[in-house]
């Protein structure tokens, strides 16, 4: 098989990067397992995988971060070690991680050359520095201002930097690390332009990812890996997002949300002028107006950190605000105190953003998550303040049935389930309080790909019960298939609202970017 | 300066003859054996009788309030006779514990326990500082004076109303500051805020400091050679510490009453109890004089001391106590 | 990953090893000053266990511990870290001598006990308050609050026994002897009802109140509503509030509770042992209660098998000084200073060299397969 492949799309004759028989176990969990993988030259390459497939460590061996257990490296046909990061940076491998490493309060400059420079003093490195720069800059499309402090910078532009970083250290293998989670669609394709550029210059990337369309647009060729093993390799020209779906999984994945059209009744929730100010005096959400009706789901579409997660924590009651909102006519309070509690009383549910840090408590066991901020209901209480913990036993074990939770343990501390598992224990017990209005954040972030096609049924299943759902996404795909209506909101307005069969990606990032409706 | 003993035997309200031959035995408070102070001092008076006589004793340092009942009825259980507890605070337990070993002589020392079994040496330490409040009243050019206490417990007041007695007596004007280390236990054994507290004092205008503080006196001490003034000792003979600025110290021989406590309790000594007090009559008290600060008492701050020594021992000077009345009369 | 780790592996196996090497570098020091390590150990251990005495002793003192772990753990259960044990305990005391010093001291342990214990309650709770209402209101650290409190509460006490409940013509700053009717029984008397023969030690009636607050403290932290509010906001703040609980709440509460678990502790010093109130009623059992607490993992039953480690250091170290004159109190310090450091601070470097056999050992016998 491997010699095969080999053979049909590799041109040159040493691959950039081989992998042979790489695997990596942490105690009994083997997160990789006998992983073969080769990267041409000028080409790349896409991995996929569901999280905890085993692309991360793959890559932290790759880059010096963990020992593998054994199996060999070769760059450019020759056997390496990659004890550490800096022998990976030597022998041409940059990291553009999910996260940016940058100093915050530095120069471009001075963050390019962090690390790398040279003699005691800095003018040197940092005239040196700028030369390189601007000749990367017009050989890749790779433009930042070298003097602008990183904190200025757009999301986009620091990723451009480090990718620049990368490249000024010389790197040959470029590996991307979910690199368009940040980024607005017009962004994304920018980045996308700058990879087909770097390719043509004979470098090599390797794009990790579980956005099988960018998959389709952007690589040659794509591994999948599950449970720690690389399945398969195939030229993308050969396959298709199904059948990479399918290959993620193990079986048929529908990639499509199958919903029939929504027969919205009457308004559930009215939101008038809303505004929020955080604690630095910054404004958040400036004159909100949203409206919301019973069987109808709208989706709130926009680039992270645009106002949606204060949207979601001012009507969940975590945070306070100005103006009204009102739920079937009637005005909610929204001072502060314990007003996630009464939010819950009067029927809104939230399925948060953030579900390690505000959805579960990560340390607590699964059943006692189960009823987490409900748990004061009297169903659930016993006299003298004690809790009913068979009743909420009953109920954990219930939801996990109902919901396919896995493992089928409501003993074992959250912490042990996959991010599909732990967002299923949440939705169940949000979905299950049968609210009016269900507010929900990023419902297959940190999801498999298996478990979101749950997640999505669930959503939609709710909305034909005639409830009002208020989904937010950063991933534009997921608002279109399951919203009804768009809202798109850029820096705490709404930048404009759609008719979700009457919009398309390049009319919302448009919005996203803050300047739809001046073109339309 | 010495006292002797025997002189003392006469004052003793009751007198009990207690041939013990058992080993006596010691018990130091809280700050320890080597707290450059009054533990100290009792301690030297412990090594100083087990060589003269070659016989052993036992110790013990306490580590917390509830070791004090528990140190004193272990010693008392396994027949150490007498028994010493170094320290005011024992007052209270051993007015239990003497009562459960009747056969046990006890020796208290600093306070006053009321049992037949019973010697108590305290110190008539007003007198003793109200020498030391003359001769810093009489050191001072600029006519005010500090005082660093540890505690602001009545014990400390006691010495501090003294000073201030003896200074205004020759110098009606002078200007006393006063000030308290702490409220915890620490208050005894920080030089740091001893050095501190004196800075300020000197700061604002105060150029003889007397300390009584234990271990945080040493801060004092160093705090008024750093700038240039005159520390006043405490407890022991503090005046090598600091030669030609420690302007004198105001003696307490608690080496002298542990020894003698232990000699009486020999095969060979009688031992006796009742109150024994010990003030400038007797030398129990006293200002020292010696080589490192002779240059600094002048014949007219000697002639004064002396007259003041004088009329305490004939009767007709009385140093007010505070214990007495809980207040002072001078401020 | 510390999945592979067996439960008896986590609350025994690694306790003890860190308790062997914090006794085996102390036997070092002892080696030092001439001594035999294995006597200083047999000392120690016959001194703290051997009899009736040691053990009265020891549980006198575990008792003590055993109040102040709690009210740290209850408190760190809500993620604060209240180091006020020391302060609060102290003012605790205040109430405890208030009750004994009035008229009721004269009446029957049996009235004044129950009051004396709500005495304890209310002024350890009313030292806790404060704190924990700037943490709670106004942001204030809880930490640098109730170590100030500590201090005023340290001088709120010189006041009080020097101006207000000094007995006239003695030197030492303490109150007055309780009344007979102030006077709760030891344990010795205990047994005695009951034919048991027991030394005379301070180990009192207490103890029963000091295990009844361990049971209850695992019913509000693992059995209660409130306790799981309370570890909710301990393990995330944000997600406490998602859930709808007051963060004000509970931080109120959690404080209350554990100022209420650290003024309780005097009624074992003041009305259980000194008979009087004195300036030092606490003993440091404030501070000793945070290693307590953290050795104990915040369990009860942790937290009581560390208060009694605690208590044999105590009684079994004083017996060391009695036996051994050249182990001083210093020499001692260090051991129980090591105990702390091994069992508590150093935690974690043995339990990473034994999380890393077990997890050998479950991927060779998964290998095996």
């Amino acid at each position: 098989m491997e010699a095969e492949s080999e053979k049909a799309w590799h041109h040159d004759a040493e691959p950039a990067l081989k992998l042979k028989g790489i695997s990596k176990s942490f105690g009994p969990v083997k997160a990789n397992v006998d992983i073969d993988l080769s990267v041409a030259k000028g080409a790349i390459h896409g991995i996929v995988g569901e999280n905890g497939a085993g692309k991360s460590t793959l890559m932290s061996i790759l880059y010096g971060f963990y020992k593998a257990d054994k199996g060999e490296i070769f760059i450019d046909g020759k056997q390496i070690e990659i004890p550490d990061s800096n022998t990976a940076i030597a022998a041409g491998i940059g990291m553009v991680f999910q996260h940016f490493k940058l100093v915050e309060n530095f120069t471009v400059l001075e963050n390019i050359i962090l690390g790398v420079e040279s003699g005691g003093l800095l003018a040197p490195s940092l005239d040196q520095a700028r030369k390189t720069l601007a000749e990367l800059a017009d050989e890749y499309e790779l433009q930042v201002d070298p003097e602008a402090k990183i904190e200025d910078l757009s999301v986009g532009a620091q990723q451009r930097l480090e990718i620049l970083k990368a490249l000024y250290r010389k790197a040959n293998i470029l590996i991307l690390d979910e690199p368009t989670g940040v980024l607005t669609p017009t962004e994304a394709d920018h980045l996308f332009r700058i990879l087909r550029n770097l390719k043509e210059q004979g470098k090599s990337i390797i794009l990790i990812t579980h956005k099988l369309r960018e998959i389709m647009d952007a690589t040659d060729t794509v591994s999948v890996m599950r449970r720690g093993e690389m399945t398969d390799t195939v030229a993308t020209k050969d396959t298709s997002p199904e059948g990479l779906a399918e290959l993620m999984v193990g079986r048929k994945v529908l990639l499509k949300v199958d919903k029939a059209p929504a027969n919205p009744g009457k308004n559930i929730l009215s939101v008038r002028n809303l505004n929020v100010t955080d604690g630095q005096g910054v404004a958040r959400l400036k004159g909100i107006d949203l409206d919301i009706r019973a069987g109808e789901i709208l989706g709130i579409a926009g680039v992270a950190d645009n106002g949606q997660s204060e949207l979601l924590q001012v009507l969940g009651g975590m945070r306070t605000a100005e103006g009204t909102i009102a739920l079937n006519g009637k005005e909610i309070d929204l001072s502060l105190g314990d007003q996630g509690r009464s939010r819950r009383q009067i029927g809104i549910s939230h399925v948060p953003e953030d579900r390690h840090r505000m959805g579960m408590i990560m340390s607590f066991s699964a059943w006692e998550n189960s009823v987490f901020g409900y748990h004061n209901e009297p169903e659930y209480s016993r006299p003298l303040g004690l809790a009913n913990q068979i009743a909420i036993q009953n109920t954990s074990r219930n939801e996990f049935e109902r919901y396919d939770i896995r493992p089928r343990n409501i003993d074992l501390t959250a912490t042990f389930f996959s991010g599909g598992n732990q967002q299923k224990v949440v939705i169940a017990r949000e979905v299950e309080r049968n609210p009016d209005l269900l507010l929900i954040g990023q419902p297959t972030r940190g999801v498999d790909i298996g478990a979101i096609e749950f997640i999505h049924k669930q959503i939609v299943k709710l909305r034909d019960q005639g409830k009002a759902i208020l989904l937010v996404s950063v991933e534009l795909e997921e608002i279109l298939s399951l919203s009804d209506r768009v809202a798109v909101m850029f820096e705490g307005t709404i930048s404009g609202e759609r008719v979700t069969s009457e919009t398309d990606v390049n009319d919302l990032g448009l919005l996203m970017a803050g300047m739809g409706e001046a073109t339309t | 300066m010495k006292f002797t003993f025997g002189a003392i035997l006469g004052v003793c309200s009751a007198l009990v003859v207690n041939q013990a031959s058992a080993e006596s035995a010691i018990i130091y408070d809280l700050g320890g054996k080597f707290d450059k102070s009054f533990n100290e001092s009792a301690h030297n008076g412990a090594l100083r009788y087990g060589e003269a006589s070659g016989n052993s004793f036992s110790e013990f340092e306490l580590q917390s309030e509830a070791q004090r009942e528990q140190a004193l009825r272990r010693f008392a259980q396994r027949g150490h006779n007498p028994i010493i507890t170094a320290g005011f605070s024992f007052q209270s337990v051993l007015e239990v514990v003497a009562d459960d070993f009747p056969d046990t002589n006890f020796v208290a020392i600093d306070t006053v326990v009321d049992r037949p079994n019973v010697r108590s040496v305290v110190f008539r330490e007003h007198e003793g500082s109200y020498l030391v409040g003359i001769l810093a009243a009489m050191a001072s050019e600029s006519g005010t004076i500090g005082f660093v206490g540890g505690m602001d417990i009545p014990f400390i007041r006691r010495f501090s109303c003294g000073y201030v007695l003896g200074a205004r007596s020759v110098n009606p004007d002078v200007d006393v500051i006063q000030n308290m280390t702490g409220t915890t236990a620490a208050a005894w054994n920080d030089p740091v805020r001893g050095g501190e507290l004196t800075k300020t004092q000197i700061s604002e205008g105060a150029d003889v400091v007397y300390h009584a503080a234990g271990g945080t006196g040493r801060g004092v001490l160093q705090a008024a050679d750093d700038a240039g003034i005159l520390g006043i000792g405490v407890d022991s003979n503090q005046n090598y510490l600091h030669p030609g600025s420690v302007l004198t110290s105001m003696v307490k021989l608690v080496d002298e009453a542990v020894f003698a406590a232990m000699s009486d309790g020999d095969a060979g000594g009688e031992f006796s109890t009742g109150i024994v007090s010990l003030g400038v009559d007797n030398g129990g008290v006293s200002y020292s004089l010696d080589e490192h600060n002779a240059d600094l008492i002048s014949d007219e701050m000697k002639a004064a001391v002396s007259a003041a020594e004088a009329a305490i021992v004939s009767g007709d000077l009385e140093v007010h106590d505070f214990m007495t009345t809980t207040s002072c009369p001078a401020s | 990953m510390n999945s592979n780790i067996p439960k008896w592996v986590d609350i025994g196996l690694i306790p003890g090893l860190n308790l062997l090497i914090a006794f085996a570098l102390a036997g070092i020091g002892v080696l030092v000053v001439g001594e035999s390590p294995y006597r200083a150990l047999t000392i120690l251990l016959q001194g703290a266990l051997g009899s009736s005495y040691g053990i009265g002793y020891t549980l006198f003192y575990a008792t003590s511990f055993v109040f102040t772990g709690l009210a740290v753990a209850v408190a760190a259960h809500a993620g604060h870290f209240n180091i006020g044990g020391e302060g609060q305990a102290g003012v605790g005391g205040i109430g405890v001598a208030l009750i004994c010093l009035s008229f009721l001291g004269d009446s029957h342990w049996l009235l004044v006990f129950p009051i004396a214990v709500l005495a304890a309650v209310a002024f350890g709770v009313a030292w806790a308050f404060v704190p924990a209402y700037l943490q709670a209101r106004r942001g204030s650290h809880i930490v640098i609050t109730t170590i100030m409190f500590n201090f005023i509460a340290a001088a709120l006490l010189v006041y009080l026994l020097v101006n207000v409940l000094k007995v006239e013509g003695t030197l030492a700053p303490e109150s007055r002897r309780f009344g007979e009717g102030a006077r709760i029984p030891q344990m010795n008397e205990v047994g005695s009802w009951f034919g048991l023969q027991l030394a005379s030690t301070p180990w009192n009636i207490s103890f029963f109140v000091a295990v009844a607050a361990c049971v209850f403290t695992w019913l509000l932290i693992w059995k209660s509503k409130l306790g799981y509010e309370m570890r909710a906001f301990g393990a995330s703040a944000e997600a406490a509030v998602y859930a709808g609980i007051s963060p004000f709440k509970i931080t109120m509460v959690a404080m209350t509770i554990s100022g209420a678990m650290a003024g309780m502790m005097a009624l074992n010093t003041v009305m259980g042992e000194s008979q009087r109130l004195i300036l030092d009623a606490v003993q440091g059992a404030g501070f000793v209660g945070i290693a307590v607490a953290l050795m104990g993992r915040s369990h009860p039953v942790g937290i009581f098998l560390a208060a009694v480690l605690f208590g044999i250091l105590f009684q079994g170290g004083a017996e060391l000084a009695f036996e051994m004159p050249a182990i001083n109190r210093d020499l001692i310090v260090m051991i129980q200073g090591l105990v702390i450091l091994f069992t508590g601070a150093l935690e974690n470097m043995i339990r990473w060299p034994i999380s890393s056999f077990f997890d050998f050992r479950a991927t060779a016998k998964e290998a095996a397969q």
